[in-house]
């Protein structure tokens, strides 16, 4: 018989101990995470929001059949190679060397972005695609302008965009090989959730780990928690 | 039928997850030993002599005494004197045997900006780094490199932390590169640097001399150590142990070159220092 559950319980416990004590450089590491997630999120959003809506409303897009499946594949973009393209760009030696951003928290929100942006774009472009396609034709019959026209239809899948953000979000916050490569993984400086808990493992802290798993776990569910709690109230009022 | 094909697969997972089998051994070393081919160059003489299959995991010191704590693993090989004491002490192992010894060095940007190379030792080297605020790279991984990095800190009465101190928490690999690119100083094995000698332009040893014999600190030195791990297949580690301090394989381990021709480890068990060394 192999080794018992001893060691998985005690990591557990061991785990809500440190959350319970919560010492300053897990606050660190937590509120790092949340800054470089929160803004590679926001920027995804602004610029992809606009760009799914205008993708999925118009047929009319030159290279359009180039463009969508080149969007669908980002949407699997696997981080670590994202990471190592954003590290030979930023790299001394890389042609956006001299910007400084290599081992910073810009360089992570900056490869977070590129990992966000697909998600965003490509789950925005398929809500606004399963709308009925008459709507936009009816407004603008009733004098509608194009500007009005997209907003009336994002308004109308504000469910499905709220399900393109949170996709979003969790996937980067979530990824580890981009922000391991981009931010050197420096404590104090770069180190965020997901990197920690590598480190933690490779050192043999299983609890602190564990402990930081469950924080990561923790801010994905507030996260989809108040999304759905957002989108359920819009569709009630 | 529902529940016999649960209990089927609890037991399909059961034993693919826990057979400890008598002809698998699981080593437990640094990437020191492994990413150097060492291991590789070795262990087929092991497995052949023994039948048997041996599975390498190749991790930091930390992890590699955890994964033996928790008997996930049959046999440690690390570099952590004090480290695999208490792993002796506690009870996991029955006792720790010398297998060989390389050395460190500390490397940095070519032009050695804080002027270390003449340094008596790697203590007041630290002290001029230190005192010039020059970058430094910590592997921060509680790996042995790590540890004995610390130790020199501590000798040299220094708390290092501040923007110059950078404590990465990666492998020995990851923190060169993180070094050549932010112009960092940082403690290394000799035999990572050497293999990994190629891609790190602008980098060079800048104490430690060129080879170990030329190292001008002591404290230098790093002595590996093997532990057979109290469990379940205590035998085969036994064998493994006995058959890694022998003279034979201790030969093996002074014959092995880097790609560059170069000696990387050096035979140091009782069995060598008594005969055939």
């Amino acid at each position: 018989m192999c080794a018992d559950m001893r060691g998985l319980v005690e990591a557990f416990t061991d785990a809500l101990a440190l959350l319970i004590a919560g010492d300053a450089a897990l606050w660190e590491v937590v509120w790092l995470t949340l800054r470089v997630t929160g803004a590679a999120l926001f920027i995804a959003t602004l610029v992809g929001i606009p760009v799914g809506v205008t993708l999925g409303l118009s047929r009319r897009v030159p290279l359009r059949g180039l463009l969508i499946p080149l969007i669908y594949t980002g949407m699997g973009l696997p981080p670590v190679v994202v990471g190592l393209f954003v590290y030979l760009f930023l790299s001394r030696e890389g042609p956006l060397g001299g910007l400084g951003w290599l081992f910073s928290p810009t360089g992570m929100i900056v490869a977070q972005t590129i990992l966000a942006l697909p998600l965003v774009v490509g789950l925005t472009m398929a809500a606004v695609e399963s709308t009925d396609p008459a709507l936009p034709l009816q407004l603008e019959a009733l004098g509608a302008t194009r500007r009005q026209v997209a907003a009336t239809t994002l308004l109308e899948v504000r469910g499905g965009v709220s399900a393109a953000i949170v996709a979003a979000f969790g996937a980067i916050i979530s990824e580890v090989g981009a922000v391991m490569l981009v931010g050197g993984n420096i404590a104090g400086e770069t180190r965020v959730l997901t990197t920690a808990i590598v480190l933690e493992t490779r050192k043999g802290n299983f609890a602190l780990a564990l402990a930081l798993g469950v924080v990561l776990l923790l801010l994905a569910f507030a996260a989809n928690f108040t999304f759905y709690r957002l989108e359920g109230r819009g569709r009630s009022a | 039928m529902k529940r016999l094909m649960v209990t089927l697969l609890l037991t399909a997972l059961a034993m693919a997850g826990c057979a400890s089998s008598s002809d698998t051994l699981r080593l437990a070393t640094t990437t020191s030993t492994y990413d150097s081919g060492l291991l590789d160059a070795i262990l087929p003489v092991f497995e052949a002599k023994f039948g048997v299959n041996v599975e390498v995991v190749a991790v930091g010191t930390g992890q590699a005494l955890s994964l033996g704590e928790a008997g996930d693993a049959d046999v440690v090989l690390v570099h952590a004197r004090a480290r695999e004491d208490a792993f002796v002490a506690a009870g996991y192992a029955p006792a720790r045997f010398d297998v060989m010894y390389n050395d460190f060095v500390i490397v940095g940007p070519e032009d050695d900006p804080v002027g270390i190379g003449d340094a008596a030792d790697a203590v007041e080297a630290f002290r001029r780094i230190a005192a010039a605020q020059a970058r430094f790279a910590s592997r921060g991984d509680e790996s042995g490199t790590n540890f004995k990095e610390l130790s020199i800190w501590e000798a040299a009465g220094i708390t290092p932390e501040g923007d110059w101190y950078d404590s990465i928490g990666q492998g020995m690999g990851s923190t060169l590169e993180f070094s050549q690119e932010t112009g960092s100083y940082t403690l290394t094995d000799r035999g990572t640097f050497i293999a990994q000698q190629a891609n790190l332009e602008g980098m060079a040893v800048l104490f430690g001399g060129d080879t170990i014999d030329a190292n001008p600190d002591l404290r230098l030195l790093n002595p590996y150590g093997v532990m057979p791990v109290n469990g379940d297949n205590d035998d085969l580690a036994m064998d493994f142990v006995e058959w890694l301090t022998s003279v034979e394989t201790q030969q093996a381990i002074a014959d092995f070159r880097s790609p560059s021709g170069e000696p990387l480890f050096f035979p140091d068990s009782v069995e060598w220092r008594s005969g055939g060394g």
